[in-house]
């Protein structure tokens, strides 16, 4: 599994991805409703399905294109844990300004 | 803002190289600067919570070397280094950010500082190499909590329609 990122940082396919948020499509469906040409959407879905975003289901006819929730989850997963590295890190440099406030005697009356 | 974020702290995947962090500081510029350069301060707050961070090299000035670790409690560790691009007192620290075990996969880390009413907008640019870097760090097996349903995808889809709004 691999190029998720770059997969998605293309608007056009980011807007793919949050159309089929709603409920899966056949390729006509999505390019009406983002009123895109057919073989461009399809050279899109192609990209999102390679990188694991986007799965294929056969119905009667129509090949409807859905969201592959494993994919998604691998992505969110790792901002995720980028978001937590930085989230601790600010929230422990938090309190060293607030320590190095209190040391210069910050009249701000929190002082211990 | 716009969008909604956990303890204010902002991502933006501004392109598929580049992540764009904003987080505001109750505390001065020259003071929070302080707390980014000193090797004492930085031990305190750099590294994840559950591991101890040791400064091994910090010499914050341009071309200047740093390195620090990331100390598990079992002993296993971490170890970071690069190099100061840009060293600019109070407002700006550039430098190269490289895990030791993946050598030559540089990404460049860029600080900027900005004092408002007493406080401090912190931003820091993430700059990797190339997409594979960026796709290879999602992929390098960082912790993961697992989730099966869609719960968080409009915060994840917010931060990567943020760069189409700026």
């Amino acid at each position: 599994m691999n190029a998720t990122f770059s997969a998605l940082a293309e608007p056009n396919r980011l807007q793919i991805v949050e159309l089929l948020r709603h409920r899966p499509l056949p390729v006509g469906r999505i390019a009406e409703r983002l009123r895109m040409r057919q073989p461009q959407v399809s050279k899109h879905l192609r990209v999102l399905s390679e990188a694991g975003l986007v799965q294929v289901r056969p119905v009667a006819q129509q090949r409807i294109y859905g969201l592959r929730a494993e994919g998604l989850k691998e992505l969110d997963d790792w901002l995720e844990g980028y978001r937590r590295l930085w989230g601790e890190r600010f929230e422990q440099l938090d309190d060293v300004l607030r320590d190095l406030q209190q040391e210069k005697g910050k009249p701000d009356g929190h002082r211990k | 803002m716009a969008t909604a974020n956990r303890s204010d702290l902002t991502i933006t995947v501004v392109s598929d190289t580049e992540l764009l962090l904003t987080r505001e500081l109750d505390a001065p510029r020259d003071l929070v600067f302080k707390a980014m350069t000193d090797p004492t301060l930085l031990a305190r707050w750099w590294g994840p919570r559950k591991y101890r961070t040791v400064v091994d090299t910090m010499d914050a000035r341009p071309g200047g070397k740093w390195r620090m670790r990331n100390i598990a409690a079992d002993g296993g560790e971490h170890a970071f280094r690069g190099e100061f691009r840009e060293f600019v007192p109070p407002e700006r620290i550039v430098w190269t950010f490289e895990y030791e075990p993946l050598p030559g996969h540089i990404s460049v880390e860029t600080m900027t500082l900005t004092e408002r009413d007493g406080r401090t907008l912190l931003t820091v640019r993430d700059q990797f190499a190339s997409k594979e870097d960026l796709d290879g760090m999602v992929n390098s097996g960082m912790e993961s909590g697992a989730r099966e349903s869609y719960e968080r995808l409009e915060e994840l889809l917010a931060e990567l329609k943020a760069k189409k709004t700026a």
